[in-house]
């Protein structure tokens, strides 16, 4: 073989190494996050809720990653909450959605809204992974047990077990306003949400 | 280096910094960053064992690099910056600052300066989020600078990211420089996918020719060192 041929074989295996990373962040905005596992492009949305906007939102306690156990009824009459459901801790998308609404914390005060972030995994998995973003502002959830009990009473429980990546907005009085299951490939855009809360305020 | 905390509680504290790149020279970075996520258990030998390897495994003369995959490399030191455009900003500070005036879209060796440093980042990326007051920095040492500040410029290109994200990036930081939203990744794609933050730096010469004298990812660590080498290798002088 020769030396040229090697080295184009060599570019052709980078090449494919190089796509191959990529491909497993983009979409979700590149990560420099060496400990992100690639998942690669998955079924766009894996379930069907029965929710509606106007229902009232099911009630749940979860533990946190804070320590205390938070409950959607706690909130209630005090703030609109936005749910944000994401599919798993350590992979490509998630670790790029939740950094993104960290520094976005005086939007979320300003339309008086708490988020919650609530996905599958265990507490110290949760933990791990959100010290990895710098630590986060808002409460992290785990719906790890009984598995993903409450990802299934809002109707976005996928199929492996994981949840969709789903936001709801739900208004003080505790009745739903808004609701994307997304293309779980996709990260929502901020401006979305941010238009949803402004909905609140009329 | 990193700030210690951002300081008030609630607050992300990056006093982690838990990436991929380790020390090394440019060119092992360079090497690595396609694969960076599996360097902290493989030592940069296995990978290349295995590269070969699999180099060796899939050499055969009927398989060909589609065209398209070219466009998938970042800008590499001493090349040039493949074929792309900005629109103008907006904002006539940003446009006078960039020395646009009068232009609807540039290409960056149109900016008026000797080097021009444009950071490939992410509103939604913790990494970027860190390494935003180290850029903020560097703008800051330029700027003090008489004799640099009209010849070094910095712009951001926020990949992945609409106009309003990169504005939560820009109000949030307090970003002193001009930054560029690239929502549908158009300009992330043409300068090779790269992984957030990215530096690029890019020397413009008198006849408007230009080279890349810096393209590698992460941090750029010390902010004067960091300028002192891109000085270095755009054969410009200090001054005062």
């Amino acid at each position: 073989m020769s030396s040229m041929r090697f080295h184009w074989s060599k570019s052709l295996v980078l090449t494919i190494f190089f796509v191959a990373c990529a491909g497993a962040v983009y979409g979700s905005g590149p990560q420099d996050g060496g400990q992100i596992y690639a998942v690669g492009q998955l079924k766009p949305v894996d379930s069907q809720t029965h929710l509606r906007v106007g229902d009232q939102a099911p009630d749940f306690i979860l533990p946190s990653i804070g320590g205390e156990k938070v409950s959607l009824s706690g909130y209630l009459g005090e703030k609109h909450i936005v749910l944000s459901f994401v599919p798993a801790a350590w992979t490509p998308v998630c670790s790029g959605q939740w950094p993104g609404y960290n520094i976005a914390r005086d939007i979320f005060e300003k339309h008086e809204a708490i988020l919650l972030g609530i996905s599958v995994d265990n507490l110290p998995t949760l933990y791990a992974w959100t010290q990895e973003m710098g630590g986060v502002w808002f409460p992290v959830l785990s719906d790890f047990w009984p598995h993903g009990k409450v990802a299934k009473e809002y109707g976005v429980l996928r199929s492996d077990g994981t949840a969709e990546r789903a936001i709801f907005v739900i208004d003080k009085q505790g009745a739903i306003r808004y609701i994307d299951v997304h293309d779980i490939n996709q990260r929502p855009q901020l401006e979305v949400l941010v238009r949803e809360l402004e909905k609140l305020r009329q | 280096m990193l700030r210690a905390s951002a300081g008030r509680s609630g607050e992300p504290n990056h006093a982690f910094r838990r990436n991929c790149l380790g020390s090394g020279n440019e060119e092992k970075r360079r090497a690595h960053s396609g694969t960076c996520r599996f360097s902290r258990r493989v030592s940069g030998k296995a990978i290349w064992l295995l590269l070969m390897v699999l180099a060796l495994a899939v050499d055969s003369p009927r398989l060909r690099v589609p065209e398209s995959f070219a466009a998938t490399e970042a800008p590499s030191v001493g090349g040039v910056l493949p074929e792309m455009s900005l629109p103008s900003p907006e904002s006539p500070a940003a446009s006078n600052y960039l020395g646009l005036a009068g232009k609807s879209s540039f290409t960056l060796p149109e900016i008026r300066a000797e080097v021009v440093i444009v950071e490939i980042f992410s509103m939604y990326c913790p990494y970027c989020q860190a390494e935003a007051p180290n850029v903020e920095r560097l703008f800051q040492i330029i700027q003090a600078n008489k004799s640099l500040k009209d010849k070094v410029k910095l712009i951001g290109i926020g990949v992945g990211n609409t106009p309003y994200e990169v504005g939560v990036f820009e109000d949030r930081y307090e970003v002193p420089f001009p930054l560029f939203a690239d929502p549908d990744f158009s300009i992330h794609k043409i300068l090779g996918e790269v992984r957030t933050p990215y530096f690029i730096a890019v020397k413009i010469n008198q006849d408007g020719s230009h080279q890349v004298i810096y393209s590698q990812l992460g941090s750029f660590g010390d902010p004067q060192d960091f300028l002192d080498l891109l000085l270095e290798r755009a054969k410009i002088k200090k001054g005062a």
